[in-house]
């Protein structure tokens, strides 16, 4: 059977651009999350986020082709740079073909639909860019990557809301594993952090309203937790055939083992209150890789912060796995770097993958207080664990449910 | 406005468009062969000839624009 290993990491993050300043970020418990410094928000119940900061979109795209590229398909073109770049990845004319692209994006080009929108209302629609559907459609994550570096394998975008790039990196190992390609650019993008975008989460009251207080809104499994918070940024992995990894001696972080699929089939918005779903997603993936239970070290958790999401997480986890739930040490990137949508089950499986390979699993930050019935195990700090397998969850609206599980390589 | 002032900002609209230096760009450069404009941005080129000079370009007229000469002239006539 054809194995699957991370070989390259890519980030352009709220909490660091790189892979080094992100992962220093989350070792020492920094929050990207602040008052939105783009827009005014004076008058929005809502004004925090976790904007990306110091992007220069020069670094990574042509100065004529910036404006033609909206903010999502830039983080994807400079996440796969970053990437190939770390990963020593060489795309020559005999491997492109055998390389492909599977980076997602859950909304797409939002500020482009939102600048075309008001061009037709304000000057007719003449003037509505022949741009606009090239730069607004959300495959265009994977294609301009594609266009860029040759790549000729497989190239597509899977859009299951905030289980976008879970999915995205689950599938991308199948394909791999299926023999459609070798090496598979693979992750999330999301651009969205734009008022109507943030109003619009608001407005389902999904979001924290703590603006006062921004660097602890963020506050997954916490007693007082009252809503995630909006954040952007693109990550891309290079998930790669373990035999041609290691042929051109490729540093490998961590494999990629498995992914288990569900769906809650019960509301648009809402999980479904029984956690069926999330806790069959996650013993999918683990009967998958031939995990038992007590295999299971690390959960990278959706842990949105959300009063309805965390409860209902906890829950399943419990359920899954059973006396061993108090051993595994659970915690939520979220709680620094907010709710990438599109881009956090891929910005997860970086942290994931960066942990097994440190043998560090970082903090959750902002947990305060349990509830009294939670029986899972937060990780408040940085803590040094031998990790040989740990699982990320990743649930969206729609009730799309994705667990990814990772290993140390010959763990 | 004269040849010279229109071919200016041409250049500018250009340049900023395609991604050439505006000293490369003369009366003669091609749009699609010379400057690597493609179908998209040749449409985003007339779009900005309309909104900069005031002009409406209809579409049966487009073939007309395939050089930066052929556009000065063209909003030229339109001008007028």
């Amino acid at each position: 059977m054809r194995r699957v290993v991370v070989t390259g990491l890519g980030l352009v993050t709220p909490v660091g651009i790189g892979k080094e300043a992100f992962w220093n970020s989350l070792l020492n418990g920094k929050s990207g999350i602040a008052k939105i410094s783009k827009y005014d928000m004076t008058d929005y119940p809502v004004q925090i986020g976790a904007e990306v900061k110091g992007f220069e979109p020069a670094n990574f795209i042509e100065a004529k082709d910036i404006p033609k590229t909206d903010l999502f398909a830039q983080y994807s073109l400079a996440a796969s740079q970053l990437a190939i770049e770390d990963g020593a990845f060489e795309i020559d004319k005999v491997n492109r073909d055998r390389v492909g692209t599977l980076i997602s994006t859950g909304i797409g080009g939002l500020q482009t639909i939102e600048t075309n929108i008001l061009t037709m209302h304000n000057k007719g629609h003449r003037r509505v860019s022949p741009y606009f559907i090239p730069m607004m459609i959300g495959n265009m994550a994977s294609a301009m990557v594609a266009i860029r570096y040759g790549l000729r394998g497989p190239s597509s975008n899977i859009v299951t809301a905030c289980a976008t790039s879970n999915y995205a990196i689950g599938e991308a190992a199948e394909m791999i594993k299926r023999d459609d390609a070798d090496v598979m650019l693979s992750g999330g993008v999301e651009a969205s952090l734009i008022p109507l975008g943030i109003i619009g989460f608001a407005n389902m009251r999904a979001l924290s309203t703590r603006n006062d207080d921004p660097e602890r809104a963020s506050r997954p499994f916490d007693k007082d937790r009252d809503g995630f918070v909006m954040g952007e940024g693109g990550v891309v992995l290079i998930l790669e055939e373990l035999e041609h990894a290691k042929k051109r001696g490729a540093n490998i972080y961590c494999e990629v083992l498995s992914v288990g699929y569900s769906t809650d089939a019960y509301h648009i918005t809402a999980p479904d209150p029984d956690g069926w779903g999330a806790k069959t997603c996650m013993e999918i993936a683990l009967r998958k890789a031939g995990l038992k239970t007590t295999d299971v070290d690390y959960i990278n958790a959706h842990g949105t912060s959300t009063p309805l999401n965390d409860r209902i997480e906890t829950k399943a986890i419990a359920e899954v796995f059973g006396d061993h739930t108090p051993n595994i040490l659970v915690n939520s990137t979220k709680s620094m770097v907010g709710h990438l949508l599109g881009a956090a089950g891929a910005v997860e499986a970086a942290a994931v993958a960066l942990s097994i390979k440190n043998d560090i699993v970082h903090p959750s930050i902002n947990f305060f207080e349990s509830e009294p019935d939670f029986k899972i195990t937060i990780a408040k700090q940085a803590t040094k664990k031998y990790l040989k397998y740990a699982i990320s969850n990743s649930f969206g609206f729609g009730g799309h449910n994705c667990c990814v599980t990772f290993g140390r390589l010959n763990g | 406005m004269n040849d010279t002032e229109i071919l200016e900002q041409m250049k500018s609209i250009v340049s900023a468009k395609l991604g050439v230096e505006a000293s490369k760009v003369s009366m003669d450069s091609r749009f699609m062969e010379d400057l690597g404009a493609d179908s998209l941005g040749l449409v985003d080129i007339t779009m900005e000839l309309e909104e900069k000079f005031g002009v409406s370009i209809p579409d049966e007229d487009l073939p007309k624009i395939t050089t930066v000469g052929s556009a000065v002239n063209y909003v030229k006539s339109k001008m007028s």
